[in-house]
């Protein structure tokens, strides 16, 4: 609570109690002159509203008129006038009651939105002339050493020299698992060291660091505005001129038709102005949109404005990128499979009498080991023949092996570029790779009827069988697709540069509404164009991507959405919507946010506007006393302010 | 170039906008956005007039709202 806060708490109270006492004295003293009792109410009203009438007076000498101040003042002034004492200081005491609440509301919803965003480190420890100490991470340059001890913040983006442990990265992705560490890896600043101490050599400025890089997108995301926040601002402005305008034509033509009850006209118009301000609209529905981005970001999920989070709703077709947005981006072996001569005579495996004279004879002898004869035997081959390339390939079948291969007992390795590789271990020569490798070789082979990538394997001229890699489906895609479809979005549609049997896998096993395969990346925009051409004219256009070479098809949807894109400076930038993890189900939940937050605002909006109207109408009807009023001004902003925070807990 | 200001103890939905809108028509500032909810207003100034600005933007914080302090960030 700010200290002007409690001033004005104590204040009102004081002001309260005066109230009351002089509410007695009426009572008591009722008999007494007029001016005794105004006496007293005027005490009180100077002690609860002062401030208001100063204000008031003040901003009228700038040119300020038609601000709360001054239709308060008036207002009460004018219930002086007509007689209500008691009434006109009651008025400016709830209403100064509002207020309070107002802005107790505001300050506390404020801090809990802002303590979401709190990933901004305040110092980091940087080795300067041979000792540890404190500085602005805005001072730290790229090379530095910082030292990071637990429970303190990573402060700028770098690669661990030293040290292992674990990171909360709770704050920046809402993932609650911590994340292992050590030494070679690169860490991202806002997340939290949990344990042991990092040494940390930084790699980029605190401006570029991936905390910066967010504060800056969620601090900016206010600036651009929705087309309801838009459309309050434009009702405010007209609303309150309006409402006083009629406010005076209530006082004196009504009287002048039908002659007499001057004072009767003067506080039905009083009540108008209470009812004049905008305030519950102009505070709630800003607010429950910061509270929709603040939940959202909560989870992980940045939206760059309100009017993306307004989008979000409407969404009807959604366009996926395959790699890397639905799959993994990683190669995984999914299965090998034998030929049938080998299924029949059985392979070899990889023997350290391989390379010895006397195993010769052995090893060409089918069925003389345990192991031979399984699929397992051919990926030890194809990792033994891989186990020289750097391809990613040769990577995942090394992963998939398990074991480690022993590089000593490859008498000779030869790469053949868009082929594959040959070896020879002793007098037996290993080859794998594609299609082509074999066809050269003039080694009889089927070609298998597989979506993704083939190695086959041979031995010698003799084909043994192929290993098929996949690249893997997210484990949440399928969830991601169902969530979308239920939330109402009626197309999903999967754009890849990958091969047609791939793709058609991948939209078989999450039922995608259709794909197409084999697209140049400009051929992405075009058929964007097209989807864009048949969905309806409300509807809006999501596209997910993990922000490698889609920026213009981000650019051009709706709604441009990047994918873990914490590492890539461009996906950022092009996005309008940036999710920090992997995963796609986190469309879905960003959907449902900015529905829910939606909802909200046009709660408030219509309940706000809704009763702001009906006692405007009872007052017209002189059947309203200026305490509903003041109920339907600082009253509703209360609730619409409470309600709006509802946006935050997604 | 861009500048960061806080304005302390602003809560006033109306009052931002005004000072929005008035200090958006400074001379030398292209654009100028005040979130009440974070109490900040960012601009894009011309860096010759980005030391002096300060003291019209307090002017007209004042005028529209004067127990907000302006802290420059």
């Amino acid at each position: 609570m700010s200290k002007k806060l409690k001033k004005r708490i104590k204040r009102v109270v004081i002001g309260a109690v005066v109230y009351l006492a002089a509410v007695l004295f009426q009572r008591i003293f009722g008999t007494l002159q007029w001016f005794c009792h105004l006496t007293v109410f005027l005490a009180a009203y100077l002690i609860i509203g002062g401030d208001v009438v100063k204000n008031a007076l003040r901003n009228m000498g700038k040119g300020q008129i038609f601000d709360e101040n001054f239709l308060m003042t008036i207002a009460t002034v004018g219930a002086f006038f007509v007689g209500d004492y008691p009434e006109a200081v009651a008025v400016m005491l709830f209403y100064q009651v509002g207020e309070c609440f107002q802005s107790y509301a505001v300050g506390k919803s404020r801090k809990s939105i802002t303590a979401l965003m709190d990933i901004r480190p305040d110092y980091a420890n940087v080795f300067r002339e041979g000792e540890w100490v404190e500085a602005d991470p805005d001072e730290v340059l790229v090379g530095d050493s910082i030292l990071v001890r637990p429970g303190e913040r990573i402060p700028l983006d770098g690669v661990i020299e030293k040290g292992n442990s674990s990171l909360d990265t709770m704050a920046l992705t809402g993932e609650s698992i911590p994340r292992d560490v050590s030494e070679g890896d690169e860490v991202i600043s806002g997340c939290v060291n949990k344990n042991g101490v990092l040494e940390i050599t930084v790699s980029k400025p605190y401006g570029e660091s991936t905390v910066a890089r967010i504060l800056d997108l969620v601090e900016n995301a206010s600036s651009k505005k929705a087309k309801a926040e838009n459309f309050i601002t434009k009702f405010a402005k007209y609303y309150t001129p309006v409402v006083v305008i009629c406010a005076a034509l209530l006082a004196v033509i009504p009287p002048l038709l039908l002659g007499g009850g001057w004072s009767d006209w003067i506080y039905r118009a009083l009540s108008f102005l209470v009812i004049s301000c905008p305030c519950a609209l102009v505070i709630s529905i800003p607010l429950s949109f910061f509270g929709g981005l603040g939940g959202a970001s909560k989870e992980g999920i940045l939206i760059k404005g309100s009017n993306y989070l307004e989008a979000l709703a409407d969404t009807e077709v959604v366009v996926m990128d395959k790699t890397g947005t639905l799959t993994k981006g990683n190669f995984a072996v999914s299965k090998a499979v034998l030929s049938k001569e080998a299924k029949e005579n059985g392979i070899v495996p990889v023997k350290a009498e391989d390379i010895s004279e006397k195993a010769e004879a052995g090893s060409t002898e089918a069925g003389s080991t345990e192991a031979s004869g399984t699929e397992a035997v051919l990926l030890q081959l194809a990792a033994y023949a891989e186990s020289f390339s750097n391809h990613p390939i040769s990577k995942s079948l090394l992963v998939a092996y398990g074991k480690t291969v022993d590089t000593s007992l490859i008498t000779n390795a030869e790469e053949i570029a868009g082929h594959g590789v040959v070896v020879k271990i002793g007098n037996r020569e290993i080859l794998a790779g594609n299609e082509k490798l074999l066809t050269s070789r003039g080694i009889a082979f089927e070609e298998a009827d597989e979506a993704g990538t083939l190695i086959y394997v041979a031995e010698g001229n003799c084909y043994l069988g192929y290993i098929l890699i996949e690249d893997e489906i997210k484990q949440d895609a399928a969830k991601a697709i169902k969530d979308l479809k239920e939330s109402g979005v009626k197309k999903i549609v999967m754009l890849t540069g990958d091969h047609r049997k791939v793709a058609k896998k991948v939209a078989e096993t999450l039922s995608l509404t259709s794909y197409y395969a084999e697209l140049l990346p400009g051929d992405k925009v075009s058929k964007v164009e097209e989807l864009f051409a048949e969905k309806s004219a409300k509807g809006k256009l999501a596209f997910v991507g993990d922000g490698i070479n889609d920026a213009p098809v981000l650019a051009r949807a709706d709604i441009g959405i990047a994918m873990g894109g914490l590492g890539s400076d461009a996906a950022i930038e092009a996005a309008d919507v940036v999710i920090m993890t992997d995963e796609p189900s986190k469309l879905a939940r960003a959907m449902k946010i900015s529905r829910k937050t939606l909802v909200i605002v046009k709660q408030n909006i219509v309940f706000a506007i809704g009763i702001k109207v009906l006692v405007l109408l009872l007052a017209a009807a002189g059947m309203a006393s200026m305490w509903a009023a003041v109920f339907a001004d600082v009253g509703v902003a209360v609730i619409a302010i409470l309600n709006a925070m509802r946006a935050l807990k997604a | 170039m861009k500048k960061t200001y806080i304005l302390e103890d602003l809560d006033c939905a109306h009052c931002a906008a005004k000072i929005e809108e008035a200090v958006g028509k400074l001379e030398g500032v292209s654009k100028s956005t005040v979130t009440l909810l974070t109490q900040k207003l960012v601009i894009e100034v011309e860096d010759d007039k980005a030391k002096s600005i300060y003291k019209d933007i307090e002017k007209i914080v004042k005028k529209f709202e004067p127990d907000v302090e302006v802290i420059e960030k």
